[in-house]
């Protein structure tokens, strides 16, 4: 099992890789124990199924809005506390509105008027009715929305909450796996992401799982941001009633490796709490430190709760199907075939960016726009031979290791990471070579070189560089298990049907040392139409559309980050959404890199596209020459996307104060720098502090209007 | 009279010439024009092209053509400083891609140039005190003058009467200024006096000849003025009506045609001939069929005589007789030569007018070494552009001819040192990738074609022998190809038309010998032609001339009445 959360990826000029949070949406996200079913926040108990909650959101079907809204108001009226909680993250509905409330309304004209008018003309029951509706219907349309609030009754039962923080969907899942296991095992707990958790309560809490993942550079997930500052300020309670364990996840290619789970295991033992047993720090091939990890919390968690061993036999009163396209997974990909490869960036380009069309017949892969794609790459033969030279080693050898036997040429091809260096493998040649720069390396005050060895060189440089015995085994065990690679899908299934489109950037290099390939990005270069790569689908929910498709959105996508959005448009076009789409992309050159340009073009003028602005970072633009000798050295300036969002601050803050949707994609140092301009954007024309604007960025996030897609 | 053609609605809307350029010039989506755009562009002096090498791989890609454009100097009589021709050399540098081409009316191309460069490239020219107004377009393009540098008294008399004639038919319009150079923008009410609303039917050109030379090929001109030189002093000029080059393969309304004599004027009537002319082709222009629209159908559709009075009607005053005059050649005089003044002239063969530092050969570099040393050394010599695509570097003081020969070798400057008379005449058109009216390749096939050519010549002993070779990639006369002594007119991909039989003056075109043939077969036509000539020949007898002796080429019935 090779699927991973953040940090993975991708890091220095490897290829295009999206995030994908992996609900699987037909999944619930509240266990419960001995078959006894909470309510599901807000909504619940006269819906007896899965029901509308649990299915994709579409604004197609709001017939179900109904039975929801009935059992909504059901709940809300039985005075579920912890449905009123919900009700208060809706702010609007709060008292009937002025028209000051109106303004600050995030909905559009004329829809704020008619909200306005409406509450005004309810009575108090029909408005707390309405509170719970609309809260249903928000929590409808976004499918993994803040599970949020349990409503378990179960004050002074000792219970597990299970906190998660996920980029990409993988502590997600392994969570939800966790949960899962726990709940048939008759426990009590509570599944909680990051950000939906309450964080007073955690002075109650006794028993707490956090299953984590680390971003590049050690920062943590977007949707645990506020929890892992809350952890490490000072407002943090004292917590000596809790007892707690930590599954961290990252890439041990980043010198940070793992730092957020490290950070909040320390962070919660030293305010008192009382580690279970020793943090697991799950590399790219997570499950061979999560299974484990897993399996030490099951038991644990048992003994904690008192819950005898027999249980474990319980059924869940509600099944966990898994949809269909569960069936292809990363250890049983779907075989695609490829239908087209094509180049999409002009002479002239650096960047060898790839539109690749693979046919999804017969897979069954129901994805939507902001999904990924998971790609099982093969590396390239010659950086297998490479490494077999440089090693004398025989291809042919076979060689078992983990219960699967092989010749050592097929397990470096399909079941090795060539092509990313990582700091256990640094660390396996650093004691076989006994060489001191390298051992220096993995001293922790030389984590800047260590990172620029991770970002510039691959194994086969270190082996070559430091030539000592290896024998196949030896090798295995330090390499990582191959990764699949995940694509944000550029292509709207309503539009392209049993295709899905990506966008490649092929990554091959020379250095000094040889010839660098991306695994993933150049297996799918190289595939040409007809042969065939393995995929499995990936949901990210956390990267929807609205469900509203009024809505306007704001799609910053520079590079391949437009891949998504070209999904976007097509979807927005194909259903009619009367909301304007606005696009910011960006690339070194107009001439040969402006990705899909005809597409835009297209889209511009049939009006599926409303605004698109354009940074050519290398397309050094002077507007006016008074003096010619100014010609011969002129002063290149480099543009980026941020600079277009500072010239329409004043557009893009009133399209965001009218209740668009902030969509980020692409390189997550982009990412950064979009997000401090937007601050600035937002200090400069909200009139607010930089930490208000800070919050109301969090706001736009918690609300869900604001994802980021970045790797 | 059928429906004005599409253009005049264009023209006519467009404000003077300016139209959606600025809202064009400003969309970042496309590296294209708004589609009325792309024609007025011209009259800003402006081509919007593509590269039609990757047309097809940009669409696969999903990207739009490669567009690009060129910009044209409105550069009358083809004469720069040289820190003009720095300037340009430092503009297509900086925002062309293929050096600075030198145009056969006398101007400079600056090619390959990106919509967002385009003011910038623009503005650059005007700061350098250039413009490119009416270098294209359905107006008065550029007036060519005969360089003629031996006779500098003379040169100067009629180069500063055709920058004259230029200035005061250039449109009035201020479009120029507003789109390129941030002038305010106005709501395009001036006055047009001469030009008009809807401007010309199709293009205009003047060109002034000196005899004996006839290096601007005064027969191909709309309105073509023959200096007459009496007792060393101008004494006026001939004037020569309705001439043009362009036609269409299959379609026999449309001719080359050669301008017709019409009479003599003083030389300080030409401003008042030049307006009455072209007025009198803006209103009596076919301004329904473009094909049809130049002056020279005009003057056969209403008649030479027709044409005569109208002329004098508006000018006011009667045509005298022509005068005698004769041409000897028309091709450069390379090499130094000593003015009448004392200064030096150097006439430089630049093979089909590429300045550009490509596949080792460094004429550009050259030519700016020359350029800057002359900015130094002797800033009042000039850089004069011929009809030929050649240049001269005119008025050199003795003492720089050494150091400008030291840079000449270097930079493959000295072709007239050592190519044969065939090589250094033979013009070609730009033709494929760039421009859209090519069918054939004519210039990029050149370096390959030409040498064959001169192996035929070798093998005949006809080693130096100055026959004109014109090649074009689509039958429309930007090479002039149909007053050459050869000529082959693109057809489609690797086809063209052999024409034959023009005379070595340009006073005579060529005609049709063999149709839509392959390089092979245009080599064995010539090696058989070739073989007749060396045997068959009179002395001093040209290869045109002896073509139509012979009988192989009938010339076409010359359609100009002689005056």
């Amino acid at each position: 099992m090779v699927l991973y959360d953040n940090q993975i990826f991708i890091g220095y000029r490897q290829n295009r890789r999206v995030s994908a949070d992996t609900l699987r949406t037909a999944r619930t996200t509240q266990y419960t124990s001995g078959g006894t079913r909470h309510a599901l926040g807000i909504h619940g108990s006269a819906d007896a199924g899965i029901g509308p909650l649990g299915q994709p959101a579409s604004a197609a079907r709001h017939a179900q809005y109904a039975a929801l809204g009935i059992s909504a108001s059901h709940t809300v009226l039985s005075g579920d506390p912890q449905a009123r909680r919900t009700v208060r993250t809706f702010p609007a509905h709060a008292t009937p509105m002025s028209a000051a409330a109106q303004q600050r309304l995030p909905l559009p004209e004329p829809k704020a008027r008619h909200l306005m008018s409406l509450a005004e003309s309810l009575d108090g029951a029909s408005l707390w009715w309405l509170s719970g509706y609309a809260a249903g219907l928000a929590q409808r349309a976004a499918v993994d929305a803040i599970p949020a609030i349990s409503a378990t009754d179960t004050q002074g039962e000792v219970r597990l909450s299970i906190v998660y923080g996920s980029q990409t969907g993988n502590a997600k899942r392994l969570a939800e796996q966790l949960a899962r296991q726990v709940e048939g095992a008759g426990m009590t707990v509570r599944l909680l992401r990051a950000d939906a958790y309450p964080l007073r309560e955690l002075a109650k809490e006794r028993l707490l799982y956090v299953v984590i993942s680390t971003q590049g550079d050690g920062d943590p997930p977007d949707d645990a941001r506020g929890f892992v500052d809350f952890l490490s300020g000072r407002r943090a309670p004292q917590l000596k009633a809790l007892s707690f364990a930590v599954l961290g996840l990252g890439d041990s290619s980043y010198p940070q490796f793992c730092v957020i789970g490290q950070k909040l295991d320390a962070r919660l033992a030293e305010l008192g709490a009382t580690r279970l047993f020793d943090m697991g720090t799950a590399d790219l091939d997570i499950e061979t430190v999560a299974e484990p990890w897993t399996r030490q919390a099951l038991d644990s968690a048992r003994s904690a709760l008192q819950v005898p061993n027999i249980a474990t036999n319980v059924t869940p009163l509600r099944p966990h199907a898994e949809p269909v396209e569960s069936s292809w997974s990363p250890t049983h990909p779907f075989t695609a075939e490829v239908l087209a490869n094509q180049r999409i960036t002009a002479d002239g380009s650096s960047k060898d960016v790839r539109h690749i069309e693979l046919d999804l017949t017969d897979a069954g892969f129901d994805y939507e726009p902001g999904d990924a794609l998971g790609v099982v790459p093969r590396n390239p033969p010659e950086l297998v031979d490479a490494i077999l030279d440089a090693l004398h080693l025989d291809g042919g050898t076979r060689i078992a290791s983990a219960g699967e036997t092989h010749l050592l040429r097929e397990w470096l091809s399909s079941k090795r990471e060539l092509t990313r260096l990582s700091r256990p493998f640094v660390a396996a040649l650093a004691a076989r070579s006994g060489d001191t720069a390298l051992r220096e390396l993995l001293q922790p005050e030389l984590g800047e070189a260590l990172r620029a060895l991770l970002a510039d060189r691959q194994p086969i440089d270190l082996l070559q560089q430091h030539p000592v015995e290896w024998t196949g085994e030896q090798l295995l065990a330090a390499l990582r298990p191959l990764a699949p690679r995940l694509y944000s899908i550029a292509s709207s299934r309503a539009v392209v049907g049993d295709e899905v489109h990506l966008t490649v950037a092929h990554v091959e290099y020379a250095t000094d040392a040889g010839t660098h390939w991306g695994a993933a990005s150049h297996w799918l270069a190289t595939r040409t139409e007809g042969e065939t790569v393995e995929v499995y689908l990936e949901r990210n929910e956390r990267f929807r559309l609205p469900a509203d498709t009024e809505r306007d959105i704001i799609m910053i996508g520079p590079g391949t980050g437009v891949a998504p959005f070209r999904a976007f448009v097509q979807q927005r076009a194909r259903f009619g959404a009367r909301g304007r789409n606005w696009l910011f992309f960006g690339n070194p050159h107009f001439r040969s890199g402006f990705l899909y340009q005809v597409e835009w073009q297209t889209a511009l003028k049939n009006g599926s596209l409303q605004r698109l602005d354009l940074a050519f970072s290398r397309d050094a633009q002077e507007s006016l020459h008074r003096d010619v000798r100014t010609l011969v050295e002129p002063a290149p300036r480099k543009i980026y996307v941020q600079q277009r969002l500072r010239e329409q601050a004043r557009e893009l803050f009133a399209w965001l104060e009218s209740g668009a949707h902030l969509y980020v994609c692409g390189a997550t140092s982009m990412a950064r720098d979009v997000e401090n301009t937007l601050r600035d954007v937002i200090v400069e024309h909200g009139a607010r502090t930089p930490e208000a604007a800070d919050e109301y960025l969090t706001d736009l996030r918690d609300s869900r209007r604001y994802a980021r897609d970045v790797y | 009279m059928s429906e004005p053609s599409d253009l005049e609605r264009i023209k006519r809307e467009s404000r003077h010439l300016r139209g959606s350029l600025r809202e064009s010039l400003a969309n970042p989506v496309t590296g294209a024009l708004n589609v009325d755009d792309v024609q007025l562009l011209k009259f800003h002096g402006g081509y919007q092209q593509d590269d039609r090498d990757v047309r097809e791989a940009r669409r696969l890609a999903k990207l739009e053509p490669d567009y690009s454009f060129f910009l044209r100097l409105r550069l009358p009589g083809g004469v720069l400083t040289p820190a003009q021709w720095l300037a340009m050399d430092a503009t297509a540098s900086r925002f062309g891609r293929r050096g600075i081409r030198l145009t056969t009316r006398q101007t400079i191309q600056v090619h390959g140039i990106e919509k967002r460069n385009l003011r910038a490239a623009a503005q650059a020219i005007h700061a350098s005190g250039l413009d490119t107004i009416a270098a294209c377009g359905d107006d008065n393009r550029n007036v060519v003058a005969s360089v003629n540098p031996l006779l500098s008294r003379l040169h100067a008399q009629i180069y500063a009467q055709a920058q004259a004639l230029s200035l005061h038919l250039r449109p009035q319009s201020r479009a120029w200024y507003e789109t390129w150079l941030n002038e305010p923008p106005t709501d395009g009410t001036e006055a047009e006096p001469l030009l008009g609303d809807a401007y010309l039917p199709r293009k205009f050109k003047i060109g002034f000849a000196v005899p004996p030379e006839n290096d601007i090929d005064v027969y191909s001109q709309d309105v073509g003025l023959v200096a007459i030189i009496e007792n060393g002093e101008l004494a006026g000029y001939d004037v020569l009506v309705g001439g043009g080059m362009g036609a269409s393969h299959g379609d026999a309304k449309t001719y080359p045609r050669m301008a017709s004599l019409i009479g003599f004027i003083a030389s300080d009537q030409v401003t008042a001939l030049a307006e009455a002319a072209l007025t009198t082709q803006r209103d009596h222009g076919d301004r329904s069929e473009r094909k049809h629209a130049r002056f020279k159908y005009t003057v056969d559709d209403k008649g030479l005589d027709w044409i005569r009075v109208e002329i004098e009607r508006r000018g006011g005053f009667a045509l005298q007789p022509a005068r005698a005059f004769e041409f000897t050649q028309r091709g450069e005089r390379f090499g130094w030569r000593e003015g009448e003044d004392g200064r030096w002239h150097l006439g430089l063969r630049i093979p089909f007018g590429r300045v550009h530092d490509k596949d080792g050969v460094t004429r550009q570099t050259g030519m700016h070494e020359i350029a800057k040393l002359l900015v130094e050394h002797s800033p009042d010599a000039q850089i004069r552009l011929t009809a030929n695509q050649n240049a001269f570097v005119a008025g050199v003081p003795a003492n720089l001819r050494e150091r400008i020969d030291i840079i000449t070798r270097q930079h493959d400057l000295a072709l007239h040192r050592s190519e044969t008379r065939f090589g250094l005449n033979a013009i070609a058109c730009v033709a494929l990738p760039t421009c859209g009216l090519a069918m054939a390749e004519a210039e990029r096939w050149m370096p390959s074609f030409v040498p064959r050519v001169q192996a035929l010549l070798d093998a005949h002993g006809l080693h130096d022998e100055p026959i004109d070779l014109r090649v074009r990639g689509c039958p429309n006369g930007c090479s002039r190809p149909y007053l050459a002594e050869i000529a082959l007119i693109g057809k489609a991909p690797g086809r063209y038309n052999l024409m034959l039989g023009g005379d070595h003056r340009g006073q005579r075109m060529n005609a049709l010998y063999r149709e839509n043939i392959v390089e092979s077969e245009i080599l064995a036509e010539l090696d058989a032609l070739f073989t007749r000539f060396a045997t068959e020949r009179e002395t001093g007898e040209h290869f045109g001339d002896f073509l139509v002796r012979a009988g192989v080429i009938a010339p076409p019935k010359a359609r100009e009445a002689t005056a």
